[in-house]
């Protein structure tokens, strides 16, 4: 009774959390095999590479929101800030598109801006967050509505639209593929996998988890508490960044209506994937399924024909909820 | 309000031989306790001496394991959660419990609102609660709101909603811990007008003087045992204090090994100020245990969290091995060699959710580092160095903080701690809420860490730890230092003292 195992076998924890391991990857394999049985086209590659690569967007932000969740924290703004981010990549490029001609230089820097401007606009939120003191809800509900509303003023009321000779040069960007996985796929995992690690053995990872585990004790175990949540929101404005860069030459094109909702398709699925609402607990691949599972409910939806797909959001909704609902009865059972 | 003072000699509330455990700890020994209408009745007592369990079981918030609780003469199991309220026992605990945003009038009458139609009749409510502020003299408008009072008045409003509910018996755990002198006498003269009318008063209070001139009757507590019950005006400050201590060492305790008394000082604070504690100056040498004591919000985890930087210090300088040091922030302490152990075990120790590897590392993350990522090997290493260097006993090595009992718990906290490899420990109630036989073993952790030259600030509630360890003691009174300790001077007695006040009659 006195040992302890340095082999650190999980035997307890396993049994314990064995639901809320797997409840997401069961999800995940019963609506493989609803789709399938609906259409017989659905588990080919083709399908599944379209899912995933759709799912990509929402994926690389959820995954940023992961880090701020577990943290103990909440980003609102991430849709707009995407659209936001998504118009500020086409004006720039659109004006350097003269000078710096319709190549891949401007591309680069179109992608550039967006991942500098998304870093700004989450260090905007984690400044007031930390050094405002002011609910992360607060902060990123008015974000919200301030970026919603910029994307709107800076479109006119309208539509921007790419430049569309550079549109044709960063197409690929999103339609290609590199050994036949599209690119944005390659792109969400190896955001993914890189983020595990920083999640699950770097320090930031470790101390992102314990400010949301408890702040106090983060605070009196010398940690950095208000640069690490800083540095959370930074992160999510990144990842907004890059989601932009990737939806940009998809539609070559940014309006009001971009990326709406997105913020509640990132959080359920941040939640879905078994991070914990309240902080202190994350995983990454959690979230990735998370992710994909909602992107297969919006796809067999259109599959079938009893149940109307315009109510998609409703069970995105509805899963986040009930997401909670368990969470919160499986801390109960402790 | 009841004015049945009939039958005055009948107590209303009494326990007969009342014990109570938590778990395996016993924490009181069958007491026998007992109050009268009218009368006033005062528990004193040492920090865990029972006092709070003991009023806590009389009114209900906890039930006895053995023994019994009569009301009236009768034996009555009373309901749990403040249910006891309906039967007119209050008791008002040290936190109150007034919502901060609410009307003085809206918290006197909560959830026992006065509605006309089924709405809040707000004249009534009104009209009621300046009533009954005036029986009282109380001088509050009932449309203020709860937090623009003084923390005398909000207590009044609890003794006025206690009122308000009829109360027969009224305990109060420590009403004036938070009062100015002037405020305790208001707060006194309310008493008395209510014993006047028949109610009867527990109080528990730290301050032996207030405790003679209230009280008609006193009851002294000592590690859970019943010392005695005696007419106050029988007791004087000095008995009754010799009353609350006076006990031998036990063997507890390793023997102290003093430090030389020319080594070299480590820490030296000089007229330190912070929010909490005012011209604080001491000073610790390499090797030696200093004892803090003081009643509980006398300052002395205000000293030991200003020297760990984990508050702003607003003047006076504090040397590390006789340089000055300007922290800001807890990191830099660390770096400098201090390290800090919290009292708050799960509030500001642990990260209860998660296993013993993260909480032992989490200071020192950075050591356990390879190739910029952290490396499990590593901390799984450390967590068998201090699983074997403090005994931490768990099921295996994936439970969680939580599963561990509280003397695990702890000893998992001064494995973090001392991960940092620190030469000046501030050790916070090192000892808080584990069993004797984790004290044991603490107390002898603590002085091999001073005899391998270690520095150690102890702040302790528990006099007898205190006494048992430290070389020398300072001891706190409202945010300063009322005096120093050494040699044969540290006994129970002389701290009492000090921490009481009574060498300072000017003192409230």
């Amino acid at each position: 009774m006195t040992t302890v195992a340095s082999d650190s076998a999980p035997k307890v924890q396993k049994r314990r959390f064995r639901l809320g391991v797997l409840g997401p990857l069961i999800a995940l394999a019963l609506l493989l095999i609803l789709g399938t049985a609906l259409n017989g086209n659905f588990l080919t590659f083709a399908n599944m590479a379209n899912i995933v690569a759709r799912a990509s967007f929402i994926g690389i932000i959820a995954i940023g929101a992961t880090f701020v969740i577990t943290s103990g924290g909440l980003d609102l703004s991430v849709g707009s800030m995407a659209a936001f981010t998504a118009g500020m990549i086409i004006i720039i490029i659109n004006a350097l598109a003269p000078t710096l001609g319709t190549g891949i230089e401007v591309i680069a820097v179109g992608i550039l801006a967006g991942l500098l401007i998304g870093s700004a606009s989450g260090a905007c939120n984690g400044i007031l967050v930390t050094a405002g003191r002011i609910e992360p809800f607060i902060v990123t509900l008015g974000a919200l509505g301030i970026f919603r509303a910029l994307i709107t003023f800076l479109a006119n009321g309208g539509t921007l639209n790419l430049n569309f000779e550079v549109g044709w040069a960063y197409e690929p960007v999103y339609t290609g593929d590199i050994l036949g996985i599209p690119v944005p796929i390659i792109v969400f995992f190896a955001i993914a996998i890189v983020a595990e690690v920083v999640l699950r053995r770097t320090t930031f990872g470790r101390h992102v988890a314990a400010i949301g585990s408890n702040e106090q004790v983060a605070r009196y175990s010398a940690i950095n508490v208000d640069r690490v949540r800083l540095l959370t929101y930074i992160l999510q404005g990144l990842m907004v960044g890059v989601a932009a860069a990737l939806y940009v030459p998809k539609f070559g094109s940014a309006n009001s209506s971009t990326a709406v909702l997105w913020e509640l398709q990132a959080i359920a699925a941040v939640i879905i994937g078994g991070t914990m609402l309240k902080g202190g607990f994350g995983r990454i691949w959690g979230t990735v399924v998370g992710v994909v599972i909602l992107e297969l409910i919006g796809n067999i939806l259109n599959l079938q024909s009893l149940i109307s797909p315009y109510l998609n959001q409703a069970f995105q909704g509805a899963i986040i909820i009930l997401a909670v609902l368990l969470q919160r009865t499986r801390t109960n059972q402790r | 309000m009841s004015s049945d003072t009939d039958n005055a000699a009948a107590p209303i509330l009494a326990a007969g031989r009342v014990s109570k455990s938590f778990g395996e700890v016993p924490v009181l020994f069958s007491i026998d306790f007992d109050v009268r209408p009218g009368e006033v009745h005062a528990v004193i007592g040492e920090n865990g001496a029972g006092k709070s369990t003991l009023i806590k079981i009389l009114s209900g918030f906890e039930q006895p394991t053995s023994g019994i609780v009569s009301f009236e003469g009768r034996q009555i199991v009373l309901p749990p959660n403040g249910q006891a309220e309906a039967l007119g026992i209050v008791l008002i605990h040290q936190e109150f419990n007034l919502a901060e945003h609410l009307t003085v009038m809206d918290s006197i009458f909560l959830g026992r609102e006065i509605t006309r139609y089924g709405f809040v009749d707000v004249a009534a409510t009104r009209a009621r609660a300046q009533e009954l502020l005036d029986t009282l003299h109380v001088a509050v408008d009932p449309t203020m709101r709860i937090r623009e009072l003084t923390i005398a008045e909000k207590q009044m409003i609890e003794i006025a909603k206690a009122v308000s509910r009829d109360a027969r018996v009224l305990i109060m755990d420590e009403p004036t811990a938070v009062l100015s002198a002037a405020e305790t006498e208001t707060l006194f003269e309310q008493i008395r007008r209510l014993t006047a009318k028949g109610v009867a008063v527990i109080f528990i209070s730290h301050k032996l003087d207030e405790v003679l001139a209230l009280s008609d009757r006193v009851t002294v507590l000592r590690d859970g045992q019943l010392i005695a019950t005696v007419e106050s005006s029988a007791l004087t400050s000095e008995s009754a204090a010799q009353m609350m201590v006076g006990r031998e060492l036990s063997n507890l305790y390793p023997p102290k090994n003093e430090p030389d008394v020319d080594a070299p000082i480590v820490l030296d604070v000089r007229n330190l100020t912070t929010e909490e504690v005012t011209d604080v100056s001491f000073h610790l040498r390499k090797g030696e245990i200093l004892g803090f004591a003081g009643l509980i919000g006398s300052g002395r985890t205000g000293v030991a969290e200003a020297v760990a930087a984990l508050t702003h210090r607003q003047s006076g300088t504090i040397e590390v091995n006789g340089r000055p040091t300007h922290f800001s922030s807890v990191a830099q302490s660390v770096k400098a060699g201090i390290a800090y152990m919290t009292k708050d075990r799960k509030g500001k120790g642990l990260l209860t959710n998660m296993g013993l590897k993260p909480n032992l590392t989490l200071l020192t993350l950075d050591q356990h580092l390879k190739w910029l990522l952290v490396d499990p090997a590593s901390e799984a290493r450390a967590l068998d160095r201090a699983v074997r260097r403090f005994d931490i006993r768990a099921r295996d090595a994936s439970v969680r903080a939580e599963q561990l009992s509280g003397g695990n718990q702890q000893k998992l906290m001064l494995g973090k701690t001392m991960e940092s490899e620190p030469d000046i420990i501030l050790m916070d109630e090192p000892t808080r809420g584990i069993d004797v036989g984790t004290k044991q073993q603490i107390y002898h952790i603590v002085a091999a860490l001073a005899a391998q030259g270690k520095s150690i600030l102890l702040v302790s509630s528990e006099l007898q730890e205190i006494i048992g360890l430290s070389h020398r003691v300072m001891v706190m009174r409202g945010g300063r230092i009322a005096g120093e300790l050494s040699g044969d001077d540290i006994n129970e007695e002389q701290i009492v003292r000090y921490q009481m006040g009574i060498t300072n009659r000017n003192a409230a």
